[in-house]
């Protein structure tokens, strides 16, 4: 999993139909200090986030599907916590 | 498998019905000497470590697995704790 920032949302009307209703958030990648770590992720959110929420994001396809709760869905990013503190060392 | 250090942890009270009562640890991957290499990362534990401790962990769909048959949407999962590691003629 990695840390990130809802940044933004998409539409998307025509998609995969074992994406069908899935809600689509753009997210920034953070390090553990909150500062920007790489290029933006299109992630499926099946906890409710919303834009400026920090939160967890699998990146990976089985996992991403099971937290949308349809098998083989074609996915390989979701948001699965909504972060409320990382604590280091 | 790959090795690690856990440096931080990470609390999220709103989260995926699987994750709840899982332990969520940050790693900063290591090199076979110890040396801190690559971009952190936060996984499960599926063995019971602590802060500061070094480990080693699975990535991809097997880091499913220790949960099983759980749905737990993990992409990372802590499967060991180091104890001592023997690379070109250093032990650490």
């Amino acid at each position: 999993m990695i840390l990130a920032r809802v940044v933004g949302t998409v539409v998307a009307t025509q998609k995969h139909y074992k994406i069908e209703g899935a809600k689509l958030l753009l997210v920034q990648p953070l390090d553990p200090e909150g500062r920007d770590d790489g290029p933006l992720i299109l992630s499926i959110d099946s906890v409710d986030a919303g834009v400026g929420d920090r939160v967890l994001v699998v990146t990976e396809g089985r996992a991403s599907a099971m937290a949308l709760g349809r098998d083989q869905a074609p996915v390989d990013a979701a948001i699965v916590g909504i972060v409320d503190e990382v604590s280091l060392g | 498998m790959l090795l690690a250090r856990v440096i931080g942890s990470v609390w999220a009270t709103v989260k995926d019905p699987g994750l709840v009562a899982q332990k969520l640890l940050i790693l900063q991957p290591l090199t076979p000497d110890r040396r801190p290499v690559g971009e952190t990362l936060v996984a499960l534990d599926a063995v019971g470590v602590g802060m500061g401790e070094d480990v080693f962990y699975v990535k991809g769909r097997e880091a499913t697995y220790p949960f099983l048959p759980g749905h737990v949407p993990a992409d990372a999962a802590i499967v060991g704790r180091v104890d001592t590691i023997e690379s070109g003629g250093t032990s650490t």
